[in-house]
């Protein structure tokens, strides 16, 4: 933001609503005036979703995609952090473990799915498998990006003050790379709920993912289809905002500001 | 005070002693020298400053005496003991970025004095504090602070570790001229209180000849000692006076040469 003037209230309202409502208007009107037997209106979405609120699938889905999600990420996150770690702290490991990875990360884990199929079976283990994939590359990047990126004053203070290399990288290293490592985080619990849609389609016989193949396959029910994107988005939304709370906390909060 | 700045400085004791060293960088294959057979004695309780022209080696210089550099040939010693790496006994204060962002001044100053009993770091935090004038921030974290606040505080983290020798490197060169100005009077005054050795490198010769007991003047690249200058005026120095003049212009003739040299 370069303006000077700060918003009023009712601006900070106004505005993200009136594209909200001209967006669903044209919605409503493109699908009333092109006549569409298939595409939903807003209406029918809305009671879609109310339907599947009343029927307890849509809560039983919600909780199977978020443990999916929960245990994907956070065993990604967990071998990941100190593998990032690690690879940023060793330049000689960085040498030996980074162009493998390199070549790994652009690999989409969708193509992985037949490997966790062979690999898990049909089923939960598969589709953590994926979501693990999609979340571990990016922590991994971002915590060696993160420890080679603390400034040599710092390393330096900490030797001077005589801090045993242990100590440097739990009490210097990482407070300083934390910052990094959040953001790397972040991306990759986006990532993850990119993914467990796409492994819910095709590993498991539950999830959001399973809902929107689910209702297009048994019965064509675009109306479903699309109230379940609505959550899926919904809750993407959810996740990100509150892992944005985490940049709040004083002890990392500097990294996430301009000056300094 | 004024009467131990009388003492000749052959007298005192040798706190830090360097002899011959020479220091070169290593780039693309090629050595590169930077120091070039530096030999000096500091004594103990001494303030030191070194000038000399930009890019000539006097923070090499101060790396090397505080052992994050080890010397090509020669060899550094303080309290005759040889300077092998970083030691918490001598503490060095960066220009800018030194203090830690995720720590409160309170956890800044604590940082290297975990060891000691509770009691014991509460009372050298509260002593600090007040010695650099941040009371009432103690639970502040530095991107909150000014740049000043942020170097007394640097100079706080220091002195809690209690060390012998306090390195210095162009400390206030990122602060306003204000700021700078009061920064000095305040170091003099803890340096007055406490009686460190205190090395400190700068670019900016009324800053060295207001702080200094001696003045290292180093030559351009690979700095060799152009001239060692005393200042044997009493602190408060007046820079107004003649006799502070008179050290200033000998200085920047000094620096001048160093230049052409």
């Amino acid at each position: 933001m370069t303006t000077l003037a700060k918003p009023s209230v009712w601006e900070k309202f106004f505005w993200p609503l009136l594209t909200a409502v001209l967006l669903l208007a044209a919605w409503k009107y493109s699908v009333k005036w092109s006549g569409t037997q298939v595409f939903p209106s807003p209406a029918s979405v809305e009671t879609g979703m109310l339907e599947l609120l009343r029927h307890h699938v849509l809560w039983a889905d919600i909780a199977d995609s978020l443990r999916r999600v929960a245990f994907g990420f956070g065993t990604a996150a967990l071998l990941g952090i100190p593998l990032g770690l690690v690879l940023g702290w060793y330049p000689a490991m960085h040498q030996v473990f980074n162009p493998v990875i390199q070549l790994l990360r652009p690999i989409s884990p969708i193509a992985w799915i037949p490997i966790a199929i062979v690999l898990f079976g049909i089923g939960d283990h598969a589709a953590t498998f994926l979501i693990f994939l999609g979340a571990f590359f990016p922590i991994v990047v971002a915590c060696a990006g993160g420890v080679s990126g603390v400034p040599v004053i710092y390393r330096r203070t900490a030797r001077n003050f005589g801090l045993r290399p242990a100590q440097i990288l739990a009490r210097v290293v990482f407070p300083a790379a934390l910052p990094q490592i959040l953001i790397g985080l972040r991306i990759a619990l986006g990532i993850a709920w990119l993914v467990v849609v796409a492994a819910e389609m095709i590993a498991v016989d539950s999830g959001l993912g399973f809902l929107v193949i689910d209702s297009r396959n048994s019965g064509k029910r675009y109306d479903l289809v699309v109230a379940a994107m609505l959550m899926i988005g919904l809750i993407g939304l959810a996740l990100d905002t509150a892992f944005r709370r985490l940049e709040k906390i004083r002890s990392v909060r500097w990294g996430f500001r301009d000056e300094y | 005070m004024a009467a131990e700045a009388t003492i000749p400085l052959s007298s005192r004791k040798a706190k830090l002693q360097m002899r011959d060293v020479s220091f070169a960088f290593e780039r693309d294959g090629k050595s590169i020298p930077v120091l070039d057979k530096i030999s000096l004695d500091i004594g103990d309780g001494e303030f030191v400053c070194v000038v000399g022209p930009s890019g000539c080696g006097k923070s090499t210089l101060l790396n090397v005496m505080a052992g994050f550099l080890s010397p090509t040939t020669g060899m550094v010693a303080i309290n005759g003991e040889t300077v092998r790496r970083p030691d918490p006994r001598r503490i060095m204060v960066f220009q800018d970025h030194g203090v830690f962002p995720w720590l409160t001044v309170e956890g800044n100053i604590e940082f290297g004095i975990s060891g000691l009993s509770t009691a014991e770091r509460k009372e050298r935090v509260a002593h600090y504090v007040q010695m650099v004038r941040l009371q009432g921030f103690e639970h502040t974290y530095p991107p909150d602070l000014s740049g000043g606040m942020k170097q007394r505080l640097q100079v706080a983290r220091a002195l809690a570790m209690n060390p012998d020798v306090l390195y210095l490197d162009e400390p206030f060169g990122a602060l306003d001229a204000i700021t700078r100005v009061m920064m000095r009077s305040e170091l003099l005054r803890i340096w007055q209180a406490e009686r460190r050795t205190i090395i400190f490198v700068t670019h900016d010769v009324d800053e060295a000849v207001q702080l200094a007991d001696r003045i290292v003047v180093l030559s351009s690249r690979p700095a060799r000692i152009q001239d060692v200058h005393s200042v044997d005026i009493p602190h408060p120095r007046n820079i107004s006076s003649s006799g502070y003049l008179q050290h200033r212009d000998d200085l920047l003739q000094k620096i001048g040469l160093a230049y052409s040299a």
